[in-house]
């Protein structure tokens, strides 16, 4: 059995969810319907619905289930820019830092192609944070519609600031949305105590299914759907509701983040170990992201090894039952060079040897010693092989 | 793994030999397509997933290996700086040289691999010695010996092609259907991958400068004017729109194309005949011939798919030169030429130059 050191990608479903979840699946009835089964199914919604609510920290009107976190993402960014410039004459900013996941960079990018949105990218530092005053200082002009980040970077695992941005964006008045998909359940995420106006979290990173993810959308908030129909969800997002995925998402959310304190000292002190072998195992092994801390998620371990591509490293590691990642965004089964690390000012031929090793609650001390065990002649065969664009000693 | 049917069968072939087989599929596009059109496009997502696909079907690890930039600097600018110079060059021979078998072979031996094994139809034999030859596959309609002419004995060392000994395509795709290989129908590819829309000329005219120029006759004499010189190919009849007929009245040809004058030299049908062809760029696939220096008899191929010709061959002064038994048409400089004796492929020559059978020729 392949040891599983791609948390970041997805999470293996949790014995307990997948239990209640199959339980649920069999609950026959659609919650919108009127009869007694349809009544019965509502209800495991809505307790569904309190329950991730409870977690969340937010009111369960506020929860908007979706397909997963790129359509949360989606509706966040796409919805309140809608809604805030409904009527007006001409295009708003969107601000968001560097390096966001691409859900968001494609969604702000479509905004700006096809609503003449214009998008206002914020420097972030070379551990990948954003520094709160930037956001001040880009709000002093006042055609913002919204401002999106993420809450932890999802490849090198950087936390940001967002209970200060949020709270610098409200005096002039800006929603701002998190994408705390990465975040949830490795770091506190409290939605009614962070100043957010919407924060988007998906199932399949916290121990539940693929395919069921939610929008929080505050209360006060106004965004325009993406999904017109039926009106379900605050008319937010229409379409038949997945009571089952409802169910899954939120006793894997609260797994989460009722275990969070445990697993993150647990975690970070994984992370720390592994962070701590690397860097003695090979040497110019750089860490990428926020130091080991409060700022960096307690599973992530992101580092660029010099004078190899992350693709062959993680082939060989695959090889030898170890799965992990390059991190960047796959395109027909090529990973580009990461964009995160490029907007870190990472240079390119360094951030080509990109590799991440994402930590998760199965994770032992003994898939880390494997890992460790292995990777420095996995790098030492990756250099052999150098990057892609070498040139052949054949034609030399 | 390209997502074709030669390619699955190949490495269904060697997980039977029992070899520790991962499929490995080249990204070589800078802008992959969607989706694929007929028999036409470049490693599109599609092509991928056909290799994925067939890979599973195989039980074997896949993998998408990306060349996109060694692709575009050893393969397609090379195309166009060969055509700028006002030669034809052969892309897959250049992909085959400079990718296959070199970017990605020293890849593979670097991460621990001991072979490149590939759908190619052609044979590889052990002489007596138990060095390794390159010969002929036994379908000789789809024989592609031709295009693997640029392996030298090391590259050689390293590569498998299961599908060599296969009396016919239709076998392999019976062979895949039968494997329960989604591609067993899948049409053959054609053409050149990098132009999707198979337009080689409106493909060069947008990466090429044209300019416009004189006809001229081989005495130097100017007959015509043309678009750019770069858009002609050597032995075209057609499209020439020359206005005064030639004094003897038969049809003229394309001879020559000389880019630094912009001009394009054309004369009649004899003059295109080649008594002679040689290149300094030559490599041996495998053991060279003992003395090369030497005149010895042969067979040359000049194309993909043209027939051999009896010749004589020669190592001279640091080029290859080959003196065909009676003239050859249609031979281009860029062009490789590649030498066999028998089955086997002894080595091959990108043309330099050539030698025209016409006396009269300036």
């Amino acid at each position: 059995m392949a040891i599983y050191l791609d948390h970041a990608a997805t999470t293996p479903l949790r014995p307990e969810v997948l239990e209640v979840y199959t339980r649920a699946l069999s609950v026959t009835g659609n919650p919108s319907s009127i009869h007694g089964q349809g009544q019965s199914a509502k209800r495991v919604l809505e307790e569904a619905r309190e329950q991730l609510a409870e977690a969340l920290n937010c009111d369960p009107v506020e929860v908007v289930f979706t397909s997963g976190g790129t359509e949360a993402v989606n509706t966040a960014v796409k919805g309140i820019y809608w809604a805030r410039t409904a009527g007006a004459v001409g295009g708003r900013r969107v601000l968001l830092p560097g390096g966001e996941h691409h859900a968001t960079v494609d969604t702000v990018a479509w905004l700006e192609a096809h609503e003449g949105a214009r998008i206002e990218e914020l420097p972030i530092d070379h551990e990948a944070r954003l520094a709160p005053e930037s956001v001040g200082a880009a709000l002093e002009d006042e055609d913002a519609a919204l401002v999106t980040l993420l809450w932890a970077n999802n490849e090198v695992g950087t936390v940001q600031d967002v209970v200060r941005i949020a709270a610098i964006a409200g005096e002039s008045g800006v929603p701002v949305h998190a994408d705390a998909v990465a975040a949830l359940g490795y770091v506190p995420v409290d939605f009614r105590s962070s100043g957010l106006a919407a924060m988007s979290v998906s199932a399949h990173k916290v121990g539940g299914p693929v395919g069921v993810g939610a929008l929080v959308l505050g209360r006060s908030a106004t965004a325009q759907p993406l999904v017109h129909g039926g009106g379900q969800q605050r008319g937010i997002r229409s379409g038949t509701q997945d009571v089952a995925g409802a169910v899954a998402f939120a006793a894997a959310a609260t797994l989460a983040v009722g275990g969070l304190d445990e697993r993150a000292t647990r975690l970070s002190g994984l992370r720390d170990r592994l962070i701590g072998g690397i860097r003695d195992a090979v040497p110019g092994a750089v860490l990428r992201g926020a130091p080991a801390g409060a700022s960096r998620l307690p599973g992530n371990a992101h580092f660029t090894f010099p004078g190899c591509d992350g693709d062959s490293l993680l082939f060989l590691l695959d090889m030898a039952g170890i799965s992990v990642s390059t991190g960047a965004a796959c395109q027909a089964g090529v990973a580009d060079v990461s964009h995160v690390l490029l907007a870190m000012g990472v240079p390119e031929q360094e951030a080509r040897g990109a590799l991440r090793v994402s930590l998760g609650e199965d994770t032992s001390g003994e898939d880390i010693e494997a890992l460790l065990r292995v990777l420095p002649e996995a790098v030492a065969r990756a250099q052999r092989a150098g990057h892609a664009d070498r040139v052949p000693s054949a034609l030399r | 793994m390209s997502g074709g049917v030669d390619s699955a069968v190949a490495a269904a072939r060697a997980v039977d030999a029992g070899h520790d087989v991962v499929g490995v599929h080249l990204a070589l596009s800078r802008m992959p397509g969607t989706l694929r059109t007929g028999s036409r496009g470049c490693c599109t997502i599609e092509d991928s997933m056909d290799a994925r696909r067939a890979a599973d079907r195989l039980g074997i690890p896949f993998y998408v290996w990306d060349f996109s930039e060694r692709f575009k600097l050893d393969v397609v600018d090379d195309f166009i700086a060969e055509y700028a110079s006002g030669r034809t060059p052969n892309p897959c021979m250049r992909c085959n040289e400079r990718i296959k078998f070199a970017a990605l072979l020293e890849k593979a031996l670097d991460l621990g691999f001991d072979a490149v094994c590939t759908g190619h139809y052609a044979s590889i034999v052990l002489d007596a010695d138990g060095n390794r030859e390159l010969h002929r596959a036994s379908d000789e309609a789809k024989d592609q010996s031709y295009v693997l002419g640029v392996l030298t004995a090391q590259q050689l060392a390293h590569a498998l092609f299961p599908l060599g000994s296969t009396p016919s395509k239709a076998q392999v795709r019976d062979e895949a259907a039968a494997r329960g290989l989604a591609v067993a129908s899948k049409p053959d590819s054609h053409d050149i991958c990098f132009i999707s829309d198979g337009d080689t000329r409106g493909w060069l005219a947008e990466r090429v400068e044209l300019k416009p120029g004189t006809i001229v006759d081989s005495d130097g004499s100017r007959v015509g004017e043309h678009e750019g010189a770069l858009a002609y190919t050597v032995g075209q009849r057609r499209g020439l729109r020359l206005g005064t007929p030639a004094p003897d009245g038969r049809p003229r040809f394309v001879l020559e194309i000389r880019p630094v004058s912009n001009e394009v030299v054309v004369g009649p049908k004899e003059a295109l005949a080649i008594a002679e062809l040689a290149g300094s760029r030559f490599s041996w696939a495998g053991r060279p011939p003992a003395d090369p220096a030497t005149p010895f008899e042969c067979f040359v191929q000049i194309r993909a798919h043209s027939d051999p010709e009896p010749a004589v061959a020669v190592l001279r002064d640091g080029e290859l030169v080959l003196t065909p038994s009676s003239p050859l048409l249609g031979v281009a400089p860029g062009q490789t030429a590649v030498v066999y004796v028998g089955t086997r492929v002894l080595g091959q020559c990108t043309i330099d130059r050539t030698v025209s059978a016409a006396p009269a020729r300036v």
